[in-house]
């Protein structure tokens, strides 16, 4: 079926406001050269179920939870704390004297009623007390749940005074659920009191190539594999925000002399605040697939400029590529000519197509959660996004330079002429990297995914556990891509293989033609016409 | 049984109107009464008990756990009159709404409304604030509602706000507003204002209870009027107000003003030019 007709059968069945509303979310792209604009980072229309998650999700779940070496407490009932263990998969392993990881660990302070009616705040205290007491943690956040938004708890208040009367960091996050369109409210709140309360207060030894890898959080170790190759290069990482994160690690990203971005829409608030404060660079990288890793490295490289630095960065691509390149060929042999639809997140619907590509599968049709428009369109419209009620709700903190810490890596010429070599300061988006023909849909939700599969049918369908079985449930292969099911890593060279190695499998698992409904096989019910001429 | 929830302005006098209105009900008519204090500040049923401190439904739920008995939260004040007190948070913390939910919630499982009850009422904090506070007012709890006021402009706009709560529930629920209990203030024209401003919203100002010192007197003795001083006649102006109500038959979907109207009423009788 053609595209246009597709699309027009996907929306025809809405009625005429939410037509109104979905179209602006789902584009077609026909040519490189057209501008095309999505509606995104807006409201899902009540009533469509959405894969989408809350802001608690965002701070919690994907920013602040992968840090291994403080305790994340879960201020509110039970089920925010419990759902949001450990689900996404972020790796971690134990460090520092005592070894310590408490990412294995759920804290909540397991509101009940009388909590709700009375404030929680008493029960709040205690539960950073018994923390401190058993686990001694280098800090201690709090993560706030809807209700406590709701009763007004001021864990701000108990924050600063646990600070005080502990000695170590504890930081509240006023991340309700409800706040935001989606996700995205979260990140930025967790970006904006990492800013605040940890980057800038620690102080160490840097050496010539400092980085802070940015928006990486180690999901099936992810995180390790980039770190793997890029120390292998001769690259000193200060930090990882967050995946297997260190709150000491944080305090000294102001040291770096470049900021890796991989995922933008989670951490760019950070990158930018990094950059007025403390006048670090930020380039934004894809560790996801072989071409974009090397890319990256190079990148990289030609950042600091040191003829040494490209040499061994090209010896170490060289080396890595040889050692996966017959498994990629074997695969890509497999799998060319797969077509493929990606749902997921604000940078992974970018980031996968790539790597597809590399191995013959064409991306038909992409999408994301919680992007804004700048994920897709690129950074250039930042200026011309329309700053809605829903985002002027969550905080924006601004920055001054701090004239002590203040260091720039590169010279004001040599700035200029790195601009149109690699993308510094600066992201693309992922439109102007898809395929002629391809959709773009924000927001997609459960009824579209239907059709969309019914429509489209893709080989395989990238989404998260929401969607997953939806996609399933139809005879579509579906896999992961918040958490990799139970596999991974998917980042760089040995990642690009596993991946591989999974959709291979996937595709090529005879389960799918067993997938087939009792009632599309042989008749369920038996019955006469009648009222007719017997 | 009749389940009836008293609202109006915080400091209208609902409290004082509810407990002397119930007393004289159960005193000159023999009726078997529950009065549920649904105000943080507990302090509904003190003329009732004699000023017993009762603990409330709330922190006897926080401090005993799941085992609360009814015992332990319903006392028997003025002629049998059974009191309760839902409680709730220190001012500024917690959610006193959800209090009043949790509260009456847990009464309902301790079986507190027998079949012998005549009358439930519930004296309700202040203004309808969030949906805890209409919990009397929602299914199967209170079907009328008769709104306390005086002849001051604020009084009025409460009412008038309340009745806008009453109109949301009245077209879900089955709850009606019985009418306006004037407690005067002695302030002018003030009976005239009360009526046209519940015969404006669809209703009838019920009673107009007069200003007399002696209310005053009974509290500080924490009594009720009746108990106080039965044949006075304020203790008369109440038992009025209870043949009133327990023979009222009018109940009605209120029609709130639109504010200008409101206004326009308040100029009319010269409150405006205060």
């Amino acid at each position: 079926m053609d595209l246009e007709k597709t699309l027009e059968r996907l929306l025809d069945n809405y009625p005429a406001k939410v037509y109104k509303n979905r179209k602006a979310h789902v584009l077609e792209k026909t040519s490189d050269d057209e501008l095309l604009e999505v509606a995104a980072n807006a409201r899902t229309i009540p009533g469509i179920i959405s894969s989408r998650g809350c802001c608690y999700a965002g701070c919690k779940g994907v920013v602040v939870g992968p840090t291994n070496d403080i305790v994340t407490i879960t201020h509110g009932p039970i089920g925010c704390g419990y759902y949001s263990w450990l689900t996404r998969r972020n790796k971690a392993v134990a460090r520092g004297d005592n070894k310590t990881d408490f990412i294995q660990y759920c804290f909540s302070t397991d509101m009940q009623e009388s909590d709700i009616v009375f404030g929680g705040v008493k029960k709040l205290t205690q539960a950073v007390q018994e923390a401190y007491d058993i686990f001694h943690p280098k800090a201690i956040c709090i993560c706030a749940t809807c209700p406590v938004g709701l009763i007004g708890d001021d864990i701000n208040a108990v924050a600063s005074s646990m600070t005080e009367k502990l000695g170590i960091k504890v930081i509240a996050f006023s991340c309700e659920g409800y706040k935001g369109v989606s996700q995205s409210a979260g990140h930025h709140i967790a970006n904006n009191q990492l800013m605040k309360y940890v980057v800038g207060t620690g102080e160490r030894k840097v050496g010539k190539y400092a980085i802070n890898i940015l928006g990486e959080y180690n999901i099936g170790g992810d995180a390790w594999e980039v770190e793997r190759v890029l120390k292998k290069i001769g690259y000193e990482i200060i930090s990882t925000f967050t995946g297997d994160g260190s709150i000491d690690d944080y305090s000294c990203a102001h040291k770096a002399s470049l900021n890796l971005v991989q995922c933008h829409r989670s951490i760019n608030y950070i990158a930018e605040m990094l950059k007025t404060k403390y006048g670090t660079d930020w380039v934004k990288v894809n560790f996801i697939g072989v071409k974009s890793m090397s890319k990256a490295l190079r990148d990289i490289a030609l950042y600091f400029g040191d003829p040494e630095l490209s040499e061994r960065t090209e010896q170490v691509i060289a080396e890595e590529v040889a050692d996966i390149e017959d498994r990629m060929d074997y695969y890509k042999k497999r799998l060319t000519g797969k077509t493929a639809a990606l749902y997921v997140g604000g940078s992974r619907a970018h980031h996968y197509q790539l790597l597809l590509k590399e191995l013959g599968i064409s991306t038909i049709m992409a999408g994301y959660e919680f992007a804004h428009r700048d994920d897709y369109e690129g950074r250039e419209v930042i200026s011309s996004i329309k700053v809605d009620a829903d985002s002027k709700n969550i905080e924006t903190i601004t920055v001054e330079p701090d004239e002590s810490k203040f260091h720039v890596y590169l010279s004001k010429e040599q700035y200029e002429s790195l601009k149109d070599k690699i993308p510094l300061d600066y992201y693309a988006g992922l439109i102007k990297e898809m395929d002629k023909g391809a959709l773009i849909i924000d927001d997609l939700n459960h009824y579209e995914t239907e059709q969309i599969l019914n429509y489209l049918k893709p080989d395989i369908f990238f989404s998260g556990v929401k969607d997953k079985f939806v996609a399933q449930k139809n005879g579509v292969l579906s896999r992961q891509l918040h958490s990799y099911d139970y596999s991974g890593p998917y980042a760089g060279f040995k990642g690009a293989v596993n991946f591989a190695r999974d959709v291979d499998m996937g595709i090529y698992s005879p389960t799918w033609k067993f997938a087939v409904a009792p009632w599309k096989k042989s008749t369920v019910l038996e019955g006469n016409l009648t009222g007719g001429e017997e | 049984m009749r389940q009836v929830a008293i609202y109006g302005k915080g400091g209208i006098g609902k409290s004082t109107t509810t407990q002397n209105l119930t007393a004289a009900l159960a005193y000159r008519k023999n009726k078997n009464i529950m009065v549920v204090g649904c105000d943080p500040k507990a302090d509904s049923t003190r003329m009732l008990l004699g000023g017993l401190q009762q603990k409330t439904t709330l922190d006897t739920l926080r401090e005993e756990g799941e085992d609360v008995e009814l015992e332990n939260i319903l006392k028997t004040g003025f002629h049998g009159i059974r009191c309760v007190e839902s409680g709730g948070p220190e001012p500024g913390v917690g959610c006193a709404g959800r209090g009043i939910i949790t509260a009456i919630g847990l009464l309902e499982q301790l079986g507190a409304y027998t079949e012998d009850l005549d009358y439930v009422f519930y004296d309700v904090l202040g203004d309808v604030v969030c949906g805890g506070f209409a919990m009397p007012m929602r299914e199967g709890k209170a079907k009328e509602i008769y709104i306390v006021a005086s002849g001051e402009m604020m009084a009025i706009y409460a009412a008038n706000n309340i009745s806008k709560g009453i109109q949301k529930y009245a077209n879900s629920g089955g709850v009606r507003i019985g009418g306006i209990i004037c407690n005067s203030r002695k302030v002018d024209r003030e009976k005239d204002l009360v009526e046209a401003f519940a015969k404006e919203i669809g209703t009838q100002m019920i009673y107009f209870v007069p200003r007399d010192n002696l209310v005053q007197r009974a509290e500080i003795h924490k009594q009720t009027v009746t108990e106080y001083d039965a044949e006075s006649e304020q203790a008369m102006e109440y038992a009025g107000l209870a043949e009133a109500v327990d023979g009222n038959d009018m109940f009605i979907i209120p029609k709130p003003l639109s504010m200008p109207r409101l206004e326009e009423l308040m100029s009319e009788f010269g409150l405006m030019d205060v």
